[in-house]
């Protein structure tokens, strides 16, 4: 047994730098909890005062703070409550207690990135049976758990504008072309691969032919020495397609540091902040992705028109988009942006992600 | 210094005697931060918030009961979260592959969860290498099978039976019932720790290995069956994570493992062993869980409260050590003084 004044001490002292530390952090923060009026809605426009929230995969990241700029941009637009909230890293559990924390706060929509299409699905359905409707947009959870998805483009977008582009960088003669995957058995990456096939068929893209198909595993230096090896074995190769943003930059790098800058073509699924040397010093022309501002935007409007009644998710629901214009609600309650965005150096200065 | 004396004379008696420990000052820091937080944040007073903070600490306070007494032997274990997750992907895939029995996943996840802490084990007492390189090793490597078994496949076609029902709350509450298998879980561990000669045991090897070798405690042994027990209990975590999720993919529980050690420290478990006790470390546990939501409900963003959640770790370690000091100040000032009674 310790000494009864001691102890007393001790735990004087304890307590209260527990308390002041507490204190300070529940206080401090408690603050910043926003008010909101919403207010009556007139038929066919969003009702105003929705408090909508971005929830995306991760906070931080630059291709999200994009995607949720243009979410916040529209729901000023139409005079909602916007607000962005989640985890720090990109954990199904972690984006779980965030949407437990939204339904609690009486959000009127969640707009949603999911981190795994099963494991939030628990969570949004609590939500919804709480009086939220969701969202999702960049990465859609199982249908039965959100009322709406925002698709950024569709496979077939996808091979269309990859083999458009690296057709008109290489130019009218054609030649041997080679595929930079990602992993070997990811889903979409396979997907994208078999549109691209289907679309060389045609004959307007007779003079392309695919000679390889190579693996970097989404790794930097693995893609690196992918690339590096395709031009070591295929002499006469004209181009390059990489539709992964890990790829296609790791090629970039590779090639515009070697002789055959400029000569052998690239393109792919790329960010604007990772390809704009390769833009600006030529070894890239083009490459593509969707534009993730307006990706956010729809998705907003689409909350908005949810939220007020204007649709319900079916099938031929339409709604308007701001400066978007018109959209139509499609199959299995998905919206689609539209063809992907093609950056080139006349517009890569534009974007920030 | 004045306060010093005036705050241990003016404080009412009994206090003395409660608030005796860490252990005190955690709970009190619980009440407290729900106290406040119900006031001054909409939604903490709610059912609703109780029941989510349930949900999200029952895997972490499964691990931090076998974790408790590891820490205290003077080793640690930072597989956990692999262990989980590794344990996820396998009841997954036996799933997939057609083991329909729940029970049988179950047995078959704590016996691979037994495999993995025997591995842990092994490497510690029989190769004598530190805990701390040992688990961290295995940490990547049981990531790292975890990825063998489901790549970046996600298995997650379980009834909806099993993934409704596990955390489906008690009647008349909405507290999920799994917490009656943690609290059941707590209290074995919690008599076997503080009334049984194997916790004495545990307390005595975090102290002074030799000492407690030449007493007769089996060290070896009894350190590679905690290693086994985290294995086991880290492989439930696992299958409530799975059933939580409805997902058993690679990735379950990245991370996990700091939540966990930061818990047990947060407690009062002191990292070199020998010093701690449960009821201090499931506080912690609701501590931080509480404090979590409570702020994420105040809108505080992510990065924040990761500094808040850091600020009590540094706090846990650091402030031990000052009451250690002051005390051992008041001690040589009382020797001077007559001798207090009991010390």
């Amino acid at each position: 047994m310790r000494a009864a004044g001691t102890t007393r001490f001790r735990a004087a002292v304890m307590g209260t730098f527990a308390t002041v530390l507490l204190l300070g952090a529940t206080t401090a923060c408690a603050e910043e909890t926003p008010t909101t009026n919403p207010t009556g809605a007139t038929a066919g426009t969003i009702k105003e005062g929705l408090k909508i929230t971005f929830l995306p995969k991760q906070v931080n990241n630059p291709y999200f703070t994009t995607s949720d700029n243009g979410g916040k941009a529209a729901v000023e637009e139409f005079k909602g409550v916007y607000s962005e909230t989640g985890p720090s890293d990109t954990s199904p559990s972690a984006q779980v207690s965030y949407i437990n924390t939204l339904s609690q706060q009486g959000t009127d929509v969640i707009v949603v990135s999911a981190n795994d299409k099963d494991a939030i699905c628990g969570a949004l359905n609590e939500a919804r049976t709480a009086g939220a409707k969701v969202v999702t947009f960049d990465s859609d959870t199982k249908p039965e758990c959100r009322d709406l998805f925002i698709n950024q483009a569709t496979a077939d977008g996808i091979a269309k504008i990859q083999i458009k582009l690296i057709s008109e960088a290489i130019g009218a003669d054609g030649g041997e072309i080679a595929i930079l995957s990602a992993t070997a058995n990811a889903t979409n990456q396979n997907a994208w691969i078999e549109m691209m096939k289907t679309e060389l068929a045609k004959p307007e893209y007779a003079k392309l032919k695919l000679v390889a198909t190579v693996y970097g595993d989404d790794n930097d230096q693995k893609s690196f020495q992918e690339a590096q090896g395709l031009l070591s074995k295929y002499p006469n190769l004209k181009g390059i397609i990489s539709p992964t943003t890990v790829g296609v930059a790791a090629a970039g790098r590779y090639l515009s540091g070697s002789a055959y800058k400029g000569k052998v073509q690239l393109t792919g699924l790329g960010t604007p902040n990772q390809m704009r040397s390769y833009v600006k010093d030529g070894t890239v022309k083009s490459f593509a992705l969707w534009n993730p501002a307006d990706l956010g935007y729809l998705a907003a409007y689409a909350a908005g028109a949810l939220a007020s009644g204007l649709i319900s998710g079916k099938e031929g629901d339409k709604f308007k988009a701001g400066k978007l214009g018109e959209y139509t609600v499609g199959k299995d309650a998905t919206v689609l942006l539209g063809d992907p965005f093609t950056f080139t150096s006349a517009n890569i200065e534009q974007f920030n992600f | 210094m004045a306060t010093e004396q005036s705050t241990a004379v003016d404080a009412p008696r009994g206090w003395g005697a409660t608030l005796r420990s860490w252990d005190a000052v955690v709970i009190l820091a619980v009440v407290l931060v729900a106290i406040v937080g119900s006031l001054t944040i909409d939604g903490v007073s709610s059912p609703r918030f109780w029941r989510f903070v349930t949900i999200e600490m029952i895997p972490i306070a499964l691990i931090a009961l076998p974790m408790t007494f590891v820490i205290i032997t003077g080793e640690i274990d930072l597989s956990v979260a692999s262990m989980l997750g590794l344990s996820a992907t396998v009841m997954g895939q036996l799933w997939f592959l057609g083991v329909s029995s729940l029970p049988l996943l179950i047995a078959m996840c704590l016996l691979l969860g037994a495999s993995l802490g025997a591995v842990n084990g092994t490497f510690v007492t029989v190769f004598g290498l530190p805990s701390l390189a040992v688990t961290i090793g295995t940490l990547a490597l049981y990531r790292g099978l975890a990825y063998v078994v489901l790549g970046d496949r996600a298995v997650a076609n379980y009834p909806v039976a099993w993934t409704r029902q596990v955390i489906s709350p008690i009647p008349g509450t909405t507290i999920p019932w799994f917490i009656m298998v943690v609290v059941g879980l707590a209290v074995v561990f919690g008599v076997v720790l503080h009334a049984t000669p194997i916790g004495r045991g545990l307390y005595a090897i975090g102290n002074n290995v030799d000492a407690s070798s030449f007493s007769g405690i089996n060290v070896a042994r009894t350190k590679f069956w905690l290693f086994v027990i985290t294995g086991m209990v880290s492989a439930l975590a696992g299958v409530y994570w799975t059933l939580r999720f409805a997902s058993a993919r690679a990735d379950n529980g990245v991370g996990l493992e700091l939540s966990v050690v930061a818990a047990v420290l947060l407690g009062g478990v002191s990292i070199f062993g020998g010093r701690g006790g449960l009821v201090g470390v499931l506080a912690a546990v609701v501590l931080l869980g509480v404090l979590r939501n409570a702020l994420q409900l105040a809108y505080v963003p992510a990065n924040t409260l990761t500094i808040v959640t850091g600020s009590l770790l540094i706090a846990s370690v650091v402030g031990p050590n000052i009451v250690a000091m002051a005390r051992q100040r008041l001690r040589q000032r009382r020797s001077a003084a007559p001798p207090v009674a009991g010390a």
